[in-house]
């Protein structure tokens, strides 16, 4: 991926950028609003990861000025304001995403990855597949091989995310997002639970698991290679 | 309804009620002492009229004998005959008549010196006797003179005057009454402004000022202390705030920086397991102390009334859902029953992320101090205009007097110190219920922890409530 890090604490650019390239991805940095307007325009990017307080021009005007001019480039808000009416005002001025500051590198990484995977995949899609497992969206069924498998609502919807994100890491808050729809912080390892029951379901009775843990990060869903 | 309720209640109605009762006091205290006088001057009166005519009559017995006594006496009879109430009779020594208009010597006369007291007849066909006042005298030759008024006219003109007082102390306390109610009307009203903006101070708008009337009265003088005293405080609210999220943003900035160096120092560590764990606990402690940061931040921002722009319609129904939805796999691993009853819908306005958070930290503890195979009971009800959210649980229970105590941040109790958590969850709950008007009491489940959160259903009364309005 090219990647552009709108930010101007130098720390904080650096250690993003770092991460980055260990993960294979090249970036480049923009220490004020304006600048990183100018390049975001001339340059080619997957995505932007913005901060909210910039110098000359902040991040949500930086957005909604991009959007203004007919680029769709993918946006990541990083902020420090973290309430939920700031992250409404985010995604309203045409942010995709928004993570607030401090974060861990990995949510960052498993975000981007998966906003720029959304932009790849605008399409309407009536069945997933990855490996031998496959749910039709339509008759809400689930088959792994040639067994089906019966889930909650909940559970397909988690299962659909998953599927949705297969080969890449997704996070706990992620999920608490897109399959809860709540912005809140469990105290405790729900989602864990949730994940194990699901797991229960689609890994128990065969021979390869396909839902893995990333440590110290989320969870991933892989083909599994048999 | 509540509006009357409100003005009998009012400290003005009881003020205005307890003048109106002192003035009728010392009116009707007037008014006796009025009466007492005028009742006795009467009284005084006629009888210095009737000693004066038996002096006359006596003297006219000594000058003239009995026979012109005798003479003056009929004379008078006749003089007053049909109209008259003056009583005379004179008696040999055996009381016979000898002249007057009265046939007979009285009986079942009451004597006091001198003075008789007794019922005169005054139509024999009708019974009808009024009371009669005399003086007796004993005439050398020991004949008796009685001379006396018929008292009817009197004692009427006496009731006549209580009639009168009554009257004007009735008027007098509907008037006192009267003005009461229209005073602390008046007074409730000013009142009712000055809480009503109070009302909306609380409920997070600090901006609000109560309305000054250029009167410049009593009212005005409150409102324009109270208005002073609100800017004082938002000032130093202001100053707060500035103050927390420096000190918030300036333990955040180097927390963050810590936790970046350790997230790269495990990424390029050598693959040994012992340093690797080591560095992911150390990131986990700082994760920790985020969390709790973020946690008094938020709290401190709800608190302070600055996030109310997320509110929006919800139903009260479907978050409980899903709040017990997400965490009944939880209860399910630790062989807990989650008995829920949740009703019909119940619509109202709030932030449907701060109110399944607050939801979820009090079922989070539930789950978390009942023990296995336990039971939790969540229920939703609608009670009169309010929301009634109640989370029960057979585990420990907390003590009465330490239940208080759970909302303050940081609070632990001993017994808990040992599990995980931050001691700020239920400041947290403690905060979203206020910031939606609500309340939150734990009680007793008898064994077990209730927790009962109301919350005021404010746009639903309109439609519902027929009774009637507020006093305008």
């Amino acid at each position: 991926m090219q990647l552009l890090i709108v930010e101007d604490d130098e720390a904080t650019a650096s250690y993003v950028q770092k991460g980055l390239s260990e993960a294979g991805h090249n970036s480049d940095i923009a220490a004020a609003g304006d600048r990183g307007l100018e390049m975001a325009t001339q340059g080619s990017y997957d995505a932007l990861i913005i901060d909210r307080m910039l110098p000359n021009l902040d991040g949500l005007a930086l957005i909604a000025t991009l959007r203004g001019r007919g680029n769709k480039t993918p946006a990541l808000i990083l902020s420090a304001l973290g309430e939920v009416n700031d992250r409404v005002e985010g995604l309203k001025m045409g942010g995709d995403d928004y993570l607030t500051k401090p974060f861990a590198f990995s949510e960052l990484l498993a975000r981007l990855e998966a906003l720029v995977r959304r932009n790849a995949t605008e399409v309407q899609e009536t069945s997933l597949a990855v490996g031998d497992l496959r749910m039709d969206l339509l008759a809400r069924e689930v088959w792994r091989g040639e067994t089906q498998i019966d889930l909650q609502p909940r559970e397909f919807r988690l299962l659909e995310y998953l599927m949705r994100h297969s080969n890449q890491v997704v996070t706990r808050t992620m999920l608490l997002e897109n399959v809860w729809d709540y912005n809140f912080d469990p105290q405790t390892n729900v989602i864990d639970v949730h994940i194990s029951r699901l797991r229960g379901k689609i890994d128990k009775n065969f021979d390869t698991p396909m839902l893995n843990t990333v440590r110290g990060a989320g969870y991933i869903l892989r083909e599994s290679k048999a | 309804m509540k509006a009357k309720r409100k003005l009998f209640h009012s400290y003005t109605f009881r003020l205005a009620l307890l003048y109106a009762l002192i003035f009728s006091g010392s009116t009707l205290i007037l008014f006796y002492f009025f009466y007492l006088f005028t009742a006795s001057y009467m009284t005084q009166q006629m009888d210095n009229t009737i000693e004066a005519e038996i002096q006359g009559l006596a003297e006219r017995y000594d000058s003239e004998g009995l026979e012109g006594l005798t003479r003056l006496i009929a004379e008078r009879v006749n003089r007053q005959q049909a109209t008259g109430n003056s009583i005379y009779l004179l008696t040999t020594y055996t009381l016979q008549p000898l002249v007057g208009n009265l046939d007979r010597w009285p009986r079942n006369a009451s004597i006091n010196n001198d003075w008789l007291e007794f019922q005169l007849e005054v139509n024999e066909d009708t019974n009808e006797t009024h009371l009669a006042r005399a003086r007796i005298f004993r005439l050398p030759g020991r004949y008796g003179l009685l001379v006396g008024r018929d008292v009817h006219q009197l004692t009427q003109a006496k009731l006549r005057i209580i009639q009168a007082l009554t009257w004007g102390l009735a008027m007098m306390v509907l008037l006192a009454f009267i003005g009461g109610l229209v005073l602390s009307r008046r007074t409730v009203r000013k009142i009712e402004r000055i809480n009503q903006t109070a009302r909306s101070i609380m409920s997070g708008d600090l901006s609000r000022r109560v309305k000054l009337t250029n009167r410049n009265d009593d009212f005005d003088q409150l409102a324009d202390n109270l208005n002073r005293m609100l800017d004082r405080i938002q000032a130093l609210m202001e100053d707060i705030r500035r103050v927390s999220d420096n000190i918030a943003h300036d333990l955040r900035t180097p927390l963050t920086r810590l936790r970046q160096h350790l997230e790269e120092a495990r990424r390029q560590a050598n693959p040994e397991e012992e340093s690797a764990n080591r560095l992911e606990s150390a990131i986990r402690e700082a994760d920790s102390l985020l969390t709790t940061f973020n946690a008094l931040l938020r709290i401190a921002r709800i608190e302070a009334g600055q996030i109310t722009a997320g509110f929006a319609s919800l139903d009260f129904r479907t978050l409980l859902q899903d709040v017990v939805e997400f965490y009944e796999p939880l209860a399910e691993e630790k062989n807990q029953r989650l008995v829920v009853d949740l009703g019909n819908t119940i619509e109202a306005m709030g932030d449907r992320d701060l109110l399944f958070q607050a939801l979820a930290n009090v079922i989070e503890n539930a789950i978390k101090y009942t023990p296995a195979d336990g039971h939790i009971t969540i229920t939703l009800a609608q009670v009169h205009h309010e929301a009634v959210i109640t989370i029960a649980d057979n585990g420990p229970g907390i003590p009465e007097d330490e239940r208080e105590n759970v909302f303050r941040r940081f609070y632990r109790l001993d017994r808990s110190r040992s599990t995980s958590g931050n001691g700020l969850g239920l400041s947290m709950v403690s905060a979203v219920v206020t910031m939606h008007n609500g309340e939150i009491r734990l009680m007793d489940n008898y064994p077990g922890l209730k927790t009962v959160m109301r919350f005021p259903l404010r746009h639903r009364v309109e439609t519902v409530d027929t009774s009637l309005p507020e006093a305008a």
